[in-house]
């Protein structure tokens, strides 16, 4: 199987976020409907070739929002009760924490980034 | 349940005329990769040396893959894999005669593997060692230790020198031959981000002394720097976990190892004001590693 997840150097957050961000967007998209079943860590880390620890956290954290379940010896799938628009919202949270970021290290004030972001809705 | 150990270092003392290696203790657990990090000569070979039982410690004890080191070396290094940069090849033979060589030493070589292996890495059998190019050479030393199929693979600088496309190509063999998860790695580099992408644990070294060894995902995050406003120009609390401090006019960037929540609520009582906590990379914490080891370093000698 190959999952071609790819990473960005430039993106500056830890790579279990990013892993966890691949895999969110796998399942908001409908590639991975729920129950799929995920790789195993092992196996999804040499695939994409990032070592088991960054990936197992990445299950962990996963694991911890609701969005997979994971079973000692039977492995991990995606939730069933996983809530499509709340997680299009965790999405949606991220990005705009991305922006706020930056616009604060900008200096831009909380009502210009605001105005900006009218632009787009 | 216990966990097997490939390699069990404790307490190895080594000295040599103008260095020594103190106390170290390093354990590495079955089907995990360990990363050895630090500046050039800070004794990141010397472990590995001894590790492969071609330096004898001068006390401390040493099991790798238990076995009892260097008493019952010969044993142990039918299960390890050995790739160093001063590996000698025939220079007048070829790849293949080297294939040849190892497959009748070691019983557990692996003649599809290393045909898989010879194709994944462009390199042709017929192919003398004189002609290779410096990666071609890495590969095809890989190619020699991967296909006996070690249990432990012990890799000193593996990627240095390396163009980037070769060095992509080395470290994805060396993840692949982890799906099998008894194997283990231990590599040294200076390159803190093959480091960063493959290992699950990290130990770094400074000075022949072990300054941190911890998995990965900990170390990476217990490392901040704290961006902060000193409108009063307060003193700084003086925590034992800073490990560098840079000032400009009332804008102060503390870098913190062991961080926890209560580091920054430490800086707000002393009236500063947190701005922004960040994450480092490895290559940000060598760095800030080195400079506060060498200035220890420099008190220690000065006092």
């Amino acid at each position: 199987m190959n999952f071609n997840f790819t990473f960005s150097q430039a993106d500056k957050r830890p790579m279990y976020q990013q892993i966890m961000e691949q895999i969110i967007q796998r399942i908001a998209v409908g590639d991975w409907p729920p129950n799929t079943s995920l790789p195993s860590i092992r196996q999804l880390a040499t695939e994409i070739k990032v070592s088991v620890i960054t990936v197992k956290r990445a299950y962990l954290e996963l694991e911890r929002e609701g969005v997979i379940v994971t079973q000692q010896g039977k492995g991990s799938w995606v939730s069933d009760t996983i809530d499509m628009n709340e997680l299009r919202h965790e999405e949606l949270e991220q990005h705009l924490e991305q922006a706020g970021k930056l616009a604060k290290s900008m200096a831009i004030s909380a009502d210009e980034l605001l105005n900006m972001l009218k632009k787009y809705t | 349940m216990n966990i097997p150990m490939a390699v069990e270092c404790k307490a190895i003392n080594k000295r040599h005329s103008h260095f020594q290696l103190q106390d170290v203790d390093l354990s590495i657990e079955q089907g995990t990769v360990m990363g050895l990090v630090g500046p050039n000569g800070a004794g990141k070979s010397t472990i590995l040396r001894i590790i492969m039982g071609l330096q004898k410690p001068d006390s401390g004890s040493l099991k790798v893959l238990g076995h009892s080191m260097p008493d019952d070396q010969i044993a142990a290094k039918r299960r390890i894999g050995f790739v160093a940069e001063d590996m000698r090849l025939y220079e007048s033979e070829t790849i293949g005669f080297h294939m040849d060589f190892i497959k009748s030493i070691f019983d557990t070589w692996d003649q599809d593997y290393a045909a898989t292996l010879l194709r994944r890495f462009d390199l042709i059998k017929d192919q003398k060692i004189k002609g290779l190019s410096h990666g071609q050479r890495v590969k095809a030393t890989l190619m020699l230790a991967l296909a006996r199929r070690p249990q432990l693979l012990v890799f000193d600088e593996p990627t240095t020198g390396l163009d980037p496309a070769v060095r992509k190509e080395v470290l994805d063999e060396m993840m692949n031959s982890l799906q099998d998860e008894t194997r283990s790695i231990l590599f040294s580099s200076h390159n803190t981000l093959d480091i960063e992408q493959i290992s699950d644990y990290i130990t770094f070294i400074y000075d022949g002394r072990i300054i941190e060894s911890k998995d990965k995902e900990s170390f990476l995050d217990s490392w901040r720097r704290l961006r902060l406003v000193n409108i009063d120009n307060k003193p700084l609390p003086d925590l034992p976990n800073i490990k560098q401090i840079q000032q400009s006019g009332r804008l102060c960037a503390v870098t913190v190892n062991d961080y926890d929540d209560s580091t920054a609520d430490q800086f707000t009582k002393a009236g500063l004001t947190v701005e922004n906590i960040e994450h480092l990379t490895l290559e940000e914490i060598f760095i800030c590693n080195v400079q506060y080891a060498k200035e220890l370093k420099n008190s220690r000698i000065n006092s």
